[in-house]
């Protein structure tokens, strides 16, 4: 304990003596900031003394360790530590939270300021929080192990600036007060329950819906839909002998690789006002041109087509975990196959249902891509938002009053999966071989299940076909001739003393990429170290833990994205366009991927292995690295290429984050179609498609060898 | 004491469950304890409590005379066999037995030596470029003991260790594991639910029960001077006889139905207690005596070493086994049982 508590010391020391403590324009990787290392980027230590002297606040933190390291010993050494540490944090805290920029919080600081925190005041809070660690280790917590307690603090000192103190934002702009008299009631109620989000007006047929009652409408069609038609997939795929399993595998990974409102398009393109369909039936039977797709009807179709194959992801898990003794005991028992269905299987996977409801009822809440191309007046919370955001009137307190409308549903949703779902659980995989085989469909039920899903899946498929076909023709519906134009804008290259990039999307193209490569092992990281702490260790609070790390599954983008600009664009920390905003929001929005596959993978490996490695003397990170990691290995590189999938897919929170520095793929996109310019939006998602394509290929291809490599072994010896 | 193992009123929970109540225990340096009792009895947790592996909520724990109660697993000087066996997968044999060494930062050339000669004495020689898979689960078995081993703990800890073992490699194996231990005089805990293997390998067993210690004492004590019903039945199998202690004292008198009985034994007071009668000791006569007791054969098994008995008496049902006869009796036919009152014991009732 002490040795880490020492190191940790000398680390926040130094970073407070040396380091530029505030953020320096160049960034710290950049060696600029050694020319102004005594102006501008002065460290902490430097400025307290020439007149920010709150800046020794953190100094008492880490004198008073120093203090306890030299003087104490013990259980009394332990708890000076922790004193000390949280201490310096909270100080530490306090003076970030009480001179915000360039206004004071309170009267009495009025005329101090000071600019966000940069690498310095990083470290040093680093340094606090790992004393501070160390110490609860020092009393026995966490089996008195410090890596571990050092862990959770890092994790809960992460999801609680990046996820908390955002939405806590959001919940004082929708309560503040005009004028910043305080907060209250009085300005909240009226604009909370005004009709422009409540109003049931077009079940009446009497006007427009409010958008949450737009949200909610469309949220239980959604939910039902892709549930019916999940189950219909899963079905064929696990209980019947459809010759083409594998093809409907491969619809399981479209929607992932899609960048949002790409089926939007396609659907405009089809089925919009001047869309090849339209226009078919037009000339062929003198129907009607309408905007129907403009609405309700447009954004669930694109919803259905968007998430039916994430709940049959869900579903094929349920159906297959049915044990089939199950039914095979209710066949001996004379029951016939339909009734085996009706009476065993499907309420054996009633919880499953309702869990792919659940989760199809808040993806489309949170959805923000198919509204926004195919909304019309058609509102619904997530769009409204972002208007509430960029629209011509920026009105910051109706966002967040919005915000928190769409995060209670949300959130509604998600605490019931939890906590009605998370306690029954029919599923019956024991990890004993069930023998036996499924029952088959009846006839009467397989035929049902292939007329709802094939046409379907055709129809998908059709879908992709006319994405690539898009991308290649002139002007769709009036000039099909073929022409790579559009690529050439975007992607175009002229080889002229050297290589230009010329086209108008390598910019956001390769910002994408990188903010995503980044992004991606971090993420990785931060969700299996997550899993790691769930499944194998033991410590207080643990289930107040893991229910605020996968809370971000639960907040929609577009909430997200407005508590980041509403949190992060003053200081004490001010990281809007920045690169490093973006990489931040992907960690956070998609670590609850990589802690659920951290834990599934996690669960395989028997605790013993573990134990057997801290009992032979290993401590607790060199049985991670040594014991754990190595046999993980496939689930790393599917967080890995997941989290890398979704950075690149990702726009409701983005489209708030990015700047004209930092523009990512899909914002970039967005303004293309918002200029119809149709053809080069369609062409960038045909290669964003094929490089997420690439990326999963290539994920497989070094799973696949790794298995071969076993295989060989045991043939060998 | 270097591997002396010592517990003062440990305790454990979880949450609300009370994994172990108040424990203490001593352990000598050099010897074989077992911890026997069902499952769910709190002998695992009490393990896992030596090996660092759980904290103890209440109470010390000392290791060679040291205090290691919030001192994690790691820095104990003790290493523990898996039920699992938990062989790193990924790892060869050789890397398996050398980690502990190389976790520690031996040289290279000093761990793959110790590893060596660890396989060694495990009698595993040559397996160590080997995967743990390639190998037999008694060959996996020994590797794990070898593992433990090579460390040179104060304590090795055996987590029911034969437990998916066959039945005939278990005492194979269970006397290599004695062997080892004596030869190295390390200090052993081991835990099982198997009585008879409990016996065999220790010099002393503590029986557990519903998170506390029954009793504790060598593999003799425990079957000779069985403190309760629960160990008469648990340590060798016991018919147990309701009787009442009509003088106490020594020598005793007890009423077994309406028949007295004066026992060699010493008993603190009258009333009601159990009378222990092992099947071993029952004999099977066809002729009626005043001391016998009348008895009808209800199940009869012949195993060729031995033939088993179930018996309706008028004090009960009992269990019988006794030595291959020419005559077995048949289901249905009367006996006249016999036993000798000095092998008789009491426990409370």
């Amino acid at each position: 304990m002490q040795r880490t508590a020492k190191l940790w010391l000398l680390v926040g020391l130094a970073a407070y003596a040396l380091l530029p403590w505030y953020m320096i324009p160049g960034g710290i990787w950049s060696p600029d900031w050694l020319a102004t290392w005594t102006t501008d980027a002065r460290p902490a230590l430097f400025w307290a003394l020439g007149g920010r002297p709150w800046l020794l606040a953190p100094l008492v933190g880490l004198l008073g360790a120093g203090a306890a390291l030299v003087l104490l010993r013990g259980l009394a050494q332990a708890r000076a530590l922790v004193a000390s540490g949280a201490l310096g944090l909270v100080l530490m805290a306090a003076q970030g939270l009480a001179i915000l920029g360039n206004r004071a919080r309170f009267d009495a600081l009025e005329g101090l300021t000071q600019p966000g925190m940069g690498a310095g005041a990083l470290l040093v809070a680093a340094g606090l929080l790992f004393i501070l660690t160390t110490g609860i280790s020092g009393l026995g917590r966490g089996r008195g192990d410090a890596f571990i307690t050092g862990l959770v603090g890092a994790i809960v000192a992460l999801v609680g600036i990046f996820v908390f103190y955002p939405m806590s934002f959001i919940l004082i702009r929708a309560f503040e007060l005009r004028g910043g008299a305080g907060l209250g009631l009085s300005e909240f109620l009226p604009r909370f329950l005004s009709p422009e989000i409540w109003s049931i007006a077009c079940l009446l047929g009497t006007g427009y819906c409010g958008a949450a009652m737009n949200s909610l409408l469309l949220g239980l069609a959604t939910a039902t839909g892709t549930t019916v038609m999940g189950l219909a997939f899963a079905l064929i795929f696990t209980r019947t002998a459809f010759p083409a399993k594998r093809f409907l595998r491969v619809l399981t990974i479209l929607p992932i690789i899609t960048p949002p409102f790409v089926i939007g398009l396609v659907l405009i393109l089809l089925f919009g006002r001047s869309g090849t369909i339209t226009e078919f039936f037009a000339d062929a039977f003198g129907w009607e041109k309408t905007r129907w797709l403009y609405g309700f009807w447009g954004v669930w179709l694109a919803q259905m087509l968007s998430f039916t194959p994430i709940a049959f992801l869900v579903l094929i898990g349920v159906v297959e975990g049915v044990n089939p003794s199950v039914e095979e005991a209710s066949q001996t028992l004379d029951a016939n196959r339909w009734q085996t269905f009706r009476f065993v299987s499907l309420p054996l996977m009633r919880p499953g249902l309702a869990n792919a409801f659940l989760l199809g009822f808040i993806e489309s809440l949170a959805d923000f891509g198919n509204p926004l191309v195919l909304g019309g007046n058609f509102n619904v919370l997530s769009t409204e938002i972002y208007f509430a955001i960029v629209g011509t009137v920026a009105d910051p307190a109706k966002a967040a009053i919005l915000s928190l409308t769409l995060l209670s549903m949300t959130l509604g949703a998600f605490l019931a999966q939890r906590l009605w779902l998370g306690k029954k659980n029919y599923a019956t995989v024991t990890g004993k071989g069930d023998s036996g085989q499924h029952a088959g469909l009846n006839p009467a039920l397989r035929w049902g299940c292939y007329a709802l899903a094939l046409p379907w899946a055709v129809f998908t498929l059709v879908l992709y076909a006319l994405i690539m076909f898009g991308s290649f023709v002139k002007l769709w519906g009036y000039d099909h001739t073929l022409t790579l134009e559009h690529y050439k804008r975007a992607f175009g290259i002229i080889v002229r003393n050297g290589v230009h990039l010329t086209g108008a999307a390598w910019d956001s193209f390769l910002t994408t990429l990188t903010i995503a490569a980044i992004a991606a092992p971090l993420t990785a990281a931060v969700g299996l170290a997550t899993a790691y702490l769930l499944v194998r260790q033991k410590f207080a609070g643990k289930d107040a833990f893991e229910f605020s790390t996968m809370l971000s599954f639960a907040i929609p983008g577009t909430v997200i994205g407005v508590a980041y600009v509403m949190a992060f664009n003053f200081p004490p920390i001010e990281l809007t366009g920045t690169g490093l905003i973006l990489i931040i929001v992907f960690i956070f929005r998609n670590m609850p991927v990589g802690v659920r596959g951290g834990i599934a993978a996690m669960s395989q490996l028997d605790r013993s292995l573990d134990e057997a490695s801290i009992t032979l003397g290993a401590n607790s990170a060199t049985t991670l690295r040594r014991v754990i990691l190595p046999l993980m290995g496939p689930a790393i590189l599917a967080a890995l290429t997941y989290s890398f999938v979704r950075a690149i897919t990702s726009v409701s929170a983005v489209i708030f984050l990015v700047s004209a520095r930092y523009n990512m793929a899909t914002s970039f996109i967005v303004g293309r179609v918002e200029n119809g310019e149709f053809g080069i939006a369609i062409a960038y998602a045909a290669v964003l498609i094929v490089t997420m394509l690439l990326a999963i290929l290539a994920l497989q291809l070094l799973i696949g060898r790794r298995k071969l490599r076993r295989a060989d072994r045991l043939q060998t010896s | 004491m270097k591997g002396s193992v010592r517990f003062e009123n440990v305790t454990k929970r979880f949450g609300y469950v009370t994994a172990l109540k108040p424990l203490s225990l001593d352990i000598a340096p050099g010897t074989l304890v077992t911890l026997l009792g069902p499952s769910g009895c709190g002998k695992t947790t009490t393990l896992r409590l030596i090996a660092g592996l759980e904290s103890a909520t209440e109470g010390r724990i000392l290791i060679g005379g040291q205090d290691v109660t919030h001192q994690s697993a790691t820095y104990r000087a003790v290493s523990m066999v898996f039920q699992s066996y938990a062989l790193f997968p990924h790892m060869t044999v050789l890397e398996n037995v050398g980690y502990g060494l190389m976790v520690k930062g031996a040289p290279k050339s000093e761990v793959k030596a110790r590893a060596e000669h660890g396989l060694e004495q495990v009698g595993l020689r040559g397996f160590g470029d080997r995967l743990p898979s390639e190998l037999s689960g008694g060959q996996q078995q020994r590797v794990a003991v070898a593992r433990a081993i090579v460390l040179e703990p104060e304590v090795l800890l055996l987590d029911e260790p034969l437990s998916n073992l066959d039945a005939k490699l278990r005492r194979h194996v269970r006397e290599e594991i004695r062997q080892i231990q004596q030869q190295l005089g390390l200090t052993a805990v081991y835990v099982t639910h198997d009585q008879e293997e409990a016996m065999a390998v220790s010099d002393r067993i503590i029986v557990m029960k519903n998170a506390e210690i029954a009793q504790e004492g060598t593999p003799q004590d425990l079957y000779d001077r069985p403190a309760s019903a629960f160990i008469a039945d648990f340590i060798g199998d016991a018919n147990l006889l309701d009787v009442e202690i009509c003088q106490a004292g020594t020598p005793t008198q007890v009423a077994l139905l309406d028949r007295k009985l004066t026992l060699p034994l010493d008993s603190a007071s009258k009333g009601a207690a159990k009378l222990v009668l092992r099947p071993h000791d029952i004999r099977l006569e066809r002729i009626a005596a005043p001391e016998r007791l009348l008895a009808e054969v209800v199940y009869a098994a012949w195993l060729g070493n031995t033939v088993q008995y179930t018996l309706a008496t008028e004090a009960g049902s009992l269990f019988a086994i006794t030595p291959p006869h020419a005559q077995p009796f048949a289901k249905g036919e009367q006996v006249f049982l016999d036993f000798d009152l000095d092998k008789l014991r009491l426990v409370a009732a």
